[in-house]
This record gives structure tokens, C-alpha cells and sequence, in this order.
């Protein structure tokens, strides 16, 4: 066995015209609020996404019909400045609960003055989350890496 | 942001095949329903398709008449292009929710 090859981590940046405490309490408490109901793994609809403000919190969704399934957990909890949670739902979109196979999402808060605050995202470990054969046909087969992080960083200077 | 070294632009380095692979993150669809987002006729889908296919980004199964194009859930091109879509979206709702959002007082106005 050679090393297990590695997925260079995404990251986005968005600037919040809100203050620090005010950005990080949407991203957290509300975060059922914002994140776009299409992305779920659950059987019913999704009616709510709660990340639980503790780190060991669990992060998942609730169903229309009151389901519920695990997105992840959270790591470090340190408000109003930095949040990490594992991102455990694989490219069947299962959740998968080995902790081994957790990807990580790292989201830094930063006041730029009073008024506003920039977002800075990292999901990295993305390796983690892929068969290990299928990720070394993945990268030595070239699969356009260029391509993708050019898409991602047009979409990310549109945000900014 | 930095691309690693990586040579060339691959399989995604045609736009029109770009556009089918954003299509198929959105959704699993047919070639007549790609058809009908793209300035591209039917065979011309199939033949994106194939390369898609044949570079492990895309796979496919029939379901009745209908063949369904997906992404390949074992591929790591076709995740890392997913989730890019998703933060792209989340992060752009979050950033006018936390806009839109109401001042707290205990907090704020101080």
C-alpha cells in the first residue's frame, strides 16, 4: 500500500455586511434557516438543519414527517471567531458514521470593522470520504482538477 | 487559491461539457432533458456523455425506456464538483440571511 493520495481541500470566502457576533449566531443557531433545503440526505423532506452550539454537538437534518438524520459533529465550538464540524455524507449520500471517514469543515470568522465580517470556509480530509481505489483512478486519471477549482474560484469572487 | 500542479483542464475543459456535468449536479437526467438547458442537439449530448462516462465522472443505468445520467457517487472529481456547488449556494444564502437578519440587543446595541 502506498500513502493514500490526498484532495486539495475547498474553501470560499464571503464578506457579511453584519457584525461578528450577529454573522457567526446565523451561521449557528439559524442555521435551518439559510441552508438551501435541496441539499439533504433524508428520505422526507427536510424541514429544519440544526447544529447543536457545543463542541461533540451533533449537526443534522429533521424531515417534514420528524426524522432525523446525522450530518456530522461538531469539533471546536469558539464563537464568535471559529466553528469546525465533520461533513460525514459520502458520494452516495449516506451519512457514514466511522469517525476515520469524516471530512472536515473549518469556518473562520473575522471582523472587518464593525459592520462587517469575512467568512472564510475550508472543507478539507475530502479524501476521506472516497473508496480508495476510485481516489487513486480519481487523480492519476487527471480528472480535470484546473478545471474545477477555476469554476470554484469564479463562483467564489462573485460572492466576495 | 492554488490548482496543485494540475496539468491541463481534462475532461472538463470543454464548456459544453462543463454545462452537462453542472446539468447532472443538480439533478439525474436524461439526454433529452439536457437537451433542453443546452444550445446542443440530442447526439451531441450523447457524445459529452460518452467521454464523460468513459473519464469516470458520469455513470448511468436505465429505468424503464428512460437511461438516467448521474454523477459517479464513486468518483472524486464528480464530489469535489458537488459539494463546490453546494458551498457556493449555501454561502450565498447565509450571507443575506446574516444580512437580513434582525439586530439582537443584548449583543449588539451596547
Amino acid at each position: 500500500m502506498t500513502g493514500t493520495p490526498t484532495i486539495p481541500p475547498l474553501t470560499g470566502t464571503v464578506t457579511v455586511d453584519a457584525p461578528i457576533e450577529r454573522t457567526f449566531r446565523v451561521f449557528t443557531d439559524s442555521f435551518g434557516s439559510w441552508w438551501p433545503a435541496e441539499y439533504h440526505i433524508g428520505q422526507a423532506d427536510m424541514a429544519n438543519a440544526v447544529l447543536e452550539p457545543r463542541a461533540g454537538g451533533r449537526w443534522y437534518e429533521q424531515g417534514v414527517d420528524g426524522s432525523e438524520c446525522d450530518w456530522g459533529r461538531v469539533l471546536a465550538w469558539e464563537p464568535p471567531h471559529r466553528l469546525v464540524v465533520t461533513w460525514q455524507i459520502n458520494g452516495h449520500w449516506q451519512y457514514d458514521p466511522d469517525p476515520e471517514r469524516a471530512s472536515e469543515i473549518e469556518v473562520r470568522f473575522a471582523a472587518d470593522g464593525p459592520d462587517q465580517t469575512i467568512v472564510t470556509l475550508e472543507h478539507r480530509h475530502l479524501e476521506r470520504l472516497v473508496d480508495g481505489q476510485a481516489l487513486r483512478d480519481g487523480i492519476t486519471g487527471g480528472g480535470g482538477w484546473g478545471a474545477v477549482l477555476e469554476v470554484f474560484a469564479k463562483a467564489a469572487t462573485n460572492q466576495a | 487559491m492554488t490548482t496543485n500542479g494540475v496539468e491541463g483542464l481534462g475532461l472538463l475543459g470543454d464548456p459544453t461539457r462543463r454545462a452537462i456535468f453542472e446539468l447532472l449536479a443538480r439533478r439525474p437526467s436524461t439526454v433529452g432533458e439536457l437537451a433542453q438547458h443546452l444550445p446542443i442537439t440530442r447526439p451531441a449530448v450523447s457524445q459529452h456523455l460518452r467521454i464523460l462516462k468513459d473519464g469516470g465522472l458520469v455513470v448511468s443505468r436505465a429505468q424503464g425506456t428512460r437511461r438516467i445520467y448521474r454523477l459517479n457517487p464513486d468518483g472524486v472529481t464528480a464530489l469535489r464538483v458537488y459539494l463546490d456547488r453546494v458551498w457556493e449556494e449555501a454561502l450565498t444564502a447565509f450571507s443575506k440571511a446574516a444580512q437580513a437578519a434582525p439586530v439582537d440587543p443584548d449583543q449588539e446595541d451596547q
